[in-house]
């Protein structure tokens, strides 16, 4: 069953992501869409070897089980021992792509990530699947709540949020493609397409501009560019015309776009994902703050773990809505009449 | 094989890393000394095939030091290999050096992975073993680990890996010193049965003392065939901590530390004797 995320308390249609902002319903769920992205690559290039912790049915990484399978390793729940085979195998001249679910990647395996990747400066590639809170029922354990503040510590190590279907399949080609290491995050859940099938303009480093305006910015990725395209429909109505970036690349950091809407429309609103602390927020605040401080708003989670439920559940709970984006939003438009 | 020839390197390693650490002021000579018979064996014994001028020849033999902080001794054993000035050796742990206090893989030349982080390179060596199977090439990889590094859980992943793969051209080498940071193995997290650890764990187990250079050339030859197809092989090497400088063998909490200039001249005196 795909499970679908909705927004907002209104009722019916209206409660879709993406409905507000016109954007048609979301079809796949994003790990269906990294596997069937996953073979295209595995297909193309020869080089390319997956190693999976005993998820690859769950991340989707199994398609190239079926269709290579002896480019397929399951290493088994050893995620340190993943990382560490992932190291020898992009020694050999190999691209692997090291996948599983990112909290036990990154929790397990942070100091393998860490010396045998980042330090190394491998051309390994790493799914951090279930990303976020909207994997939902199986609970905070499971949940990538962190991953932008962790591998935010690895520096050397580029890191990708796609936000749909065509998202997804280009940041899969650009990071197979990019030598060095790459953090992709997937997740369980389908997200309204954003943009045209295999219309996804894809530059690492490079933010997409979806919706011009002078008013403020929505900064988001993942699966808040769908709720920022909503929220500013919404903040339209109230004649707040707001600019939209995708920002599906946190690093390297698409400085010039932030300035630019710190410059261009006074105000900044971020929405992600992920914990407040550490997060995509925090960074571009970072480069507000020294390039041209304006006010901004900040919505993501606030220190805590969610809970067993159903992702439209937990988005609104935790406060990430469209409807929460308006609300920073329209605090940040008077906090900037303010000045 | 000139068994005296080997000796002969075994000893300039030494000297070298004694005087690599001392002019550092910091470092692990005494775990470098319990390995030095294994190191030289590997590259100056002919069992490692390697191209000092091609440092990524892909048909290479692979040696990984995964206990990291005996990087002085891996650093004199490639420059005296071919791979760089030996004068590069007096620049460890200084500052815009390559020869960073724990390895940096390709930093510098001959450094097949990051270590310093104990437990990570037995996975790095079946990585290098499974590329090798994928690229058709029958290289060999030999990873040294040490005996306290056996305590991480991320060995015994990779022992399990190894053996599921029949990774039998991937070598383990325990330098089994019996000592770690803060005292002797056996009393801090003990190991026993080692070997029956990695036996049950699917591994062909070899044993032998660690100085002994014939052995050492015997047994890490018989290692490389390997004794079983199929299995991985490890080699349990019985070594003394500091070996070759009386007042450091007898005293481990010589593990991270340099000698003093003092003590440095007189561990020379031994050497040389």
């Amino acid at each position: 069953m795909i499970q679908t995320v909705a927004i907002a308390q209104t009722p019916g249609e209206a409660r879709r992501l993406g409905a507000r902002a016109g954007l048609p319903p979301a079809t796949k769920p994003l790990r269906d869409v990294f596997g069937e992205a996953l073979l295209e690559v595995a297909t193309h290039n020869p080089r390319v070897v997956v190693l999976d912790g005993d998820l690859g049915n769950s991340t989707k990484a199994e398609t190239v089980r079926h269709a290579f399978p002896e480019r397929f390793f399951n290493i088994g729940i050893a995620e340190s021992n993943l990382v560490g085979v992932a190291a020898g195998l992009a020694a050999c001249g190999f691209i692997p792509w090291i996948t599983s679910f990112s909290s036990f990647l990154l929790c397990n395996a942070y100091d393998q990530l860490r010396l045998a990747v980042a330090m190394s400066n491998i051309n390994a590639k790493i799914l951090g699947s279930h990303g976020g809170i909207t994997l939902g029922k199986d609970g905070p354990t499971q949940m990538g709540i962190e991953d932008f503040a962790l591998v935010g510590g690895l520096p050397t190590v580029v890191m990708l949020v796609p936000c749909d279907a065509a998202a997804m399949k280009a940041a899969v080609r650009a990071a197979t493609d990019y030598v060095g290491p790459v953090w992709l995050r997937s997740s369980r859940v389908a997200l309204p397409p954003v943009y045209p099938a295999d219309g996804c303009p894809f530059t690492i480093g490079k933010a997409n501009c979806l919706r011009q305006g002078d008013d403020v910015t929505l900064i988001a990725c993942g699966i808040m560019v769908a709720a920022a395209l909503d929220a500013a429909a919404v903040l339209a109505d109230e004649g707040i015309e707001a600019r939209v970036l995708d920002l599906h690349t946190l690093r390297p950091l698409d400085v010039e776009a932030i300035v630019a809407a710190a410059v261009e429309t006074g105000a900044i609103v971020t929405a992600e994902e992920h914990l407040l602390t550490g997060g995509m927020g925090s960074n571009v605040a970072r480069i507000v703050a020294q390039h041209r401080p304006v006010p901004m708003r900040f919505v993501g989670l606030a220190d805590t773990y969610t809970e067993s439920a159903e992702p439209d559940e937990l988005l609104r709970k935790y406060h990430l809505t469209a409807d929460d984006i308006v609300t920073a939003a329209r605090a940040a438009v008077r906090a900037k009449g303010k000045r | 094989m000139d068994i005296n020839r080997l000796y002969a390197m075994a000893r300039q390693l030494r000297l070298d890393v004694l005087e690599m650490t001392t002019l550092a002021r910091s470092g692990h000579p005494s775990s470098c000394f319990s390995a030095t018979e294994i190191v030289t064996a590997l590259y100056f014994g002919g069992l490692l095939r390697y191209r000092p001028h091609d440092p990524r020849w892909p048909g290479r033999d692979r040696f990984i030091m995964s206990k990291g902080h005996a990087a002085p001794l891996l650093y004199a054993a490639l420059a005296h290999a071919g791979y760089f000035d030996r004068s590069l050796l007096w620049t460890l742990r200084q500052i815009d050096s390559p020869l960073q206090g724990h390895p940096i893989q390709a930093l510098l030349p001959g450094v097949e992975a990051t270590t310093g982080s104990l437990g990570q390179g037995l996975s790095v060596g079946l990585g290098h073993v499974l590329g090798g199977r994928l690229n058709g090439l029958d290289y060999r990889v030999f990873v040294l680990l040490g005996d306290g590094e056996c305590q991480a859980g991320q060995v015994w992943e990779a022992a399990m890996a190894a053996a599921h793969f029949r990774a039998d051209r991937l070598i383990a080498i325990v330098d089994y010193n019996k000592f770690q940071e803060t005292g002797p193995i056996a009393r801090e997290m003990a190991l026993e049965p080692l070997a029956a650890k990695w036996e049950s764990f699917g591994w062909s187990v070899l044993e032998m003392d660690g100085h002994d250079m014939a052995a050492v050339m015997a047994t890490l030859t018989e290692s490389a065939r390997p004794p079983r197809p199929g299995r991985p092989t490890v080699v349990i090497a019985h070594t003394v901590k500091g070996k070759g400088v009386s007042f450091v063998e007898a005293d481990y909490t010589f593990h991270g530390r340099a000698l003093t200039p003092e003590q440095a001249a007189r561990a020379r005196e031994e050497l040389m004797r």
